[in-house]
């Protein structure tokens, strides 16, 4: 190109307007996120929005964590011991924990933590019908004394997703649990910047630099939490096009929840790179109403279970199928619990025994009402496909589309279809929600407690309490075995397999921590 | 005047209070919980309603509804059941972008499309007017996620002359504000610059055959002046009416726009609001926007007797 002084002029005059990757943004080590969903709120008790788990993960921290592979470590615990007859823990916590204010964490702001904790969180919830107390001996040891024996103490206290027991401030966590906190004071890795959040568009977070990290490797959710990036922004952008062109042009630096049918695009993408950091990825889930017909009758839930095929589910609502795979077990494949247990009751699928179980219920063509999400996209095809199956073995199906708000609603309702009710909707968890018996909440079978569905069932109920007072490993495995078989016996809901999610980041940045939730410490951005 | 002004202001609050009680009567009777989204899915119904206490959801109707009232005379929209923040401090958040967006688009469209319109008047029956009505057509017809989907490509990650998404603040960063509102001021504008010049077109057209463009051309006046100070003049009041209505729909209607370029304005604050059921944003947003309609439609009134000194009320 020939240079002119017009060419020079008009050069210098569009320059302060022309993008460049990065610029007029902050300098410095600057991790810029795209997260799954907007920060609405700032309590990780008072909600269980994966979102507000994240940030409780970025804030504050925990007395125990799952490493990646999900067994309990200790966090801000130092050494711990119980007594001979299980029912006195203590917990000494390690030196140097502060609060973001400068206050020392003390065992009295662990105790409130953990009882506004287990007001709200189902497995906190069952813990605490066995504990009698939860106190401070002294400033840096937690007492727990239970009534009885309790194998799943450790477990319940290290769980990894929501509602994860944050250690607040004592005034902070005294709050109701049915309110929300109003501040975000933790002695996590970061420190929350409530005066740059705008909600829907912006979170920001600083290094805590008097964070005291332990001292082994980082692992999963346990181990060092080294903040090597000054500052995290999570810039909520709703739109995947947008996101994925975001990242492509170097505007964000980390992609968390990647589309299938964009992660193909960003594979081929200079400068970015597609993985997948959970190992055991998500769980697909037809949740069954046990109260209304015809899906108060066992076989014809067992009919639905057995024509389902989960590849056909997984193809339509995923795509591609490096991001998913069937699986058989009600705890995600891979995680410490899985089991076959049960499973031949169901598995494979076929639409011909399906209907031998049909006839069997005496089924009579009533209708069968399926709520169809339809601004979740992978849920939303997990309604039609199941929808499908059905109608393949002769049910008469009737899918409402809506939104996931008016589901929320409809759902609670019990009346029969023709007044408002249902008989099945489709979710999906992170497999992290799905480890065990007291943590999947389709497991309830106390119509009083359980999950929009209600089934009612004294034996999975007394299932549920045997793997609760396992002690050990191989105690646990056979009471979740035991739990799963009766579970698809009873039918409470359908299993739909496991998809993963990839994330997308550019190539220089690097740290990320394989996990079934997102996690920002360890994470930096180094020079190409 | 005054007495116009004053009657029109007045009138707006009966409407105001119209549009609050069906906006909230609309929202309690649609399906939709925000205490089951705040619980999750392992609440009981026992914790859903416990928050539903909290949150005020159990009380009848007419004593949430005079609760609103009552804060809404103090002028307190209230706060968002999620975010526990103000209504009030997110519409401050969110204006400037939209208030921004909604002005360049209008500014651009009017220097386009005036001028467009009037050309293609000036022109009629020639092919000069038959490319601007194609041209009027195509931002008729193409939606504005194409359109905008079509620039970012093009401009944003093939010349790499504009950021893909984003907004900044023309009060802090004046520059990086024209380098990041250009491409959702064109995307936006197609539709506008097609619905001005259109109209612009048909009102000087018709105002080309009155006999006083006649008599100013037999006078001898120069073409650019007949058209501008007689033909354009005369024609401004049906221009001003779309122009005023069109700056109305971009402040409520953004919301495409918005999410493509990833610009936090109130568009994308009501759809997020509406999906979660946060009613203290919904109402407050929705009354926010009849106000504006209103007193949009009061200044383009009063717009006509300027441009039309004939008009008097």
């Amino acid at each position: 190109m020939k240079l002119n002084r017009r060419t020079v002029v008009a050069g210098a005059l569009a320059a302060p307007f022309l993008a460049r990757p990065g610029f007029g943004q902050a300098k410095g080590s600057v991790l810029r996120v795209i997260p799954h969903a907007d920060l609405k709120n700032i309590d990780p008790i008072w909600t269980t929005a994966y979102i507000s788990r994240n940030h409780g993960y970025m804030v504050y921290d925990a007395l125990f964590a799952m490493d990646g592979s999900l067994k309990p470590q200790p966090q801000m615990v130092d050494k711990w011991e119980t007594s001979a007859d299980g029912k006195t823990w203590t917990f000494v916590l390690r030196d140097g924990l502060s609060f973001h204010d400068g206050k020392p964490v003390t065992a009295a702001d662990c105790a409130a933590s953990l009882v506004r904790w287990g007001k709200r969180d189902a497995m906190g919830q069952l813990m605490f019908t066995a504990v009698d107390t939860v106190s401070g001996r002294d400033a840096k040891t937690l007492e727990i004394k239970l009534t009885r024996p309790y194998g799943l103490l450790i477990d319940s206290i290290a769980k990894i997703s929501s509602n994860v027991p944050f250690i607040m401030p004592k005034a902070i966590a005294e709050t109701d649990p049915f309110k929300q906190i109003e501040s975000a004071v933790g002695s996590g890795p970061f420190i929350f910047r409530k005066e740059q959040w705008v909600p829907g568009s912006k979170v920001v977070y600083e290094k805590f630099k008097d964070y005291v990290p332990r001292k082994e490797a980082t692992s999963g959710a346990a181990g060092a939490k080294l903040a090597k990036v000054d500052r995290v922004e999570w810039l909520y952008i709703p739109d995947p096009t947008t996101c994925m062109n975001a990242l492509m042009s170097g505007e964000v630096d980390y992609y968390e929840q990647v589309p299938g049918d964009l992660a193909p695009i960003l594979a081929k993408a200079p400068g970015v790179k597609i993985e997948v950091l959970d190992p055991i990825g998500s769980q697909g889930m037809m949740r069954f109403n046990h109260l209304v017909g015809p899906t108060n009758n066992p076989l014809v839930r067992r009919a639905i279970m057995h024509a389902v095929n989960q590849k056909e589910v997984l193809a339509a609502a995923v795509g591609n199928p490096d991001y998913y795979h069937e699986c058989e077990s009600i705890y995600p494949c891979g995680s410490p619990l899985e089991t076959k247990a049960g499973a031949d009751l169901v598995f494979p699928p076929s639409i011909d025994a399906a209907k031998k179980l049909l006839k069997e219920a005496g089924y009579k063509g009533e209708k069968t009402v399926i709520l169809q999400p339809t601004d979740i996209p992978v849920s939303s095809a997990f309604a039609l496909v199941v929808g499908k199956a059905c109608r393949d073995i002769g049910m008469n199906v009737d899918v409402q589309a809506m939104d996931w708000s008016s589901i929320t609603s409809r759902r609670a309702k019990k009346d029969p279809v023709d007044q408002g009710g249902w008989n099945m909707f489709p979710t999906w968890w992170i497999g992290g929600d799905l480890l065990n018996p007291l943590s999947n909440a389709s497991l309830v079978a106390d119509p009083t407690k359980a999950w929009p569905g209600w089934p009612t069932d004294q034996k999975l109920e007394d299932l549920r309490a045997a793997f609760a007072a396992a002690n050990g490993i191989d105690a646990q495995k056979k009471a979740a075995a035991d739990v799963q078989r009766r579970s698809i016996e009873i039918g409470t809901a359908v299993n739909l397999g496991i998809f993963f999610v990839p994330v997308g980041y550019r190539d220089n940045v690097k740290g990320m921590i394989p996990s079934p939730v997102q996690f920002f410490w360890n994470m930096e951005k180094v020079s190409a | 005047m005054l007495t116009f002004i004053l009657k029109r202001a007045l009138s707006t609050i009966p409407v105001m209070g119209v549009v609050a009680l069906t906006v909230f009567l609309l929202l309690r009777l649609s399906p939709g919980d925000p205490a089951s989204v705040i619980a999750g899915d392992y609440a009981t119904a026992e914790q859903i309603a416990k928050i539903r206490t909290q949150l005020g959801l159990d009380q009848p109707i007419f004593i949430q509804f005079a609760h609103w009232l009552g804060d809404l005379m103090r002028g307190d929209l209230g706060v968002s059941i999620f975010s526990n923040l103000p209504v009030t401090t997110l519409i401050g958040q969110r204006i400037e972008p939209t208030l921004m967006l909604a002005l360049t688009t209008i500014v651009f469209s009017v220097v386009v499309a005036v001028p467009l319109g009037v050309l293609a008047a000036w022109k009629a029956h020639t092919w000069v007017d038959r490319a601007v009505m194609v041209f009027a057509v195509v931002g008729f017809s193409v939606p504005v996620f194409v359109m905008g989907y079509f620039l970012i490509y093009g401009f944003a990650l093939g010349l790499h002359w504009f950021p893909v998404q984003g907004y900044r603040s023309p009060f802090s960063e004046p520059g990086q504000f024209v380098s990041h509102i250009t491409l959702p001021t064109l995307a936006l504008s197609a539709i506008y610059i097609a619905l001005i010049a259109r109209i612009t077109r048909a009102s000087v057209l018709e105002v080309l055959e009155e006999d006083y463009i006649r008599t100013a051309r037999a006078k001898g006046q120069a073409e650019i002046k007949v058209l501008l100070r007689h033909a354009l003049g005369n024609a401004a009041v049906p221009i001003v009416t779309v122009i005023g209505l069109g700056v109305a729909f971009l402040i409520g209607g953004v919301v495409v726009t918005e999410s493509v370029f990833n610009i936090p304005g109130l568009g994308r604050l009501v759809v997020d609001a509406i999906l979660k059921r946060d009613y203290p944003i919904i109402q407050g947003l929705i009354l926010f926007f009849s106000f504006l309609y209103i007193a949009l439609n009061l200044v383009i009134d009063i717009a006509y007797t300027v441009l039309d000194p004939r008009i008097r009320y």
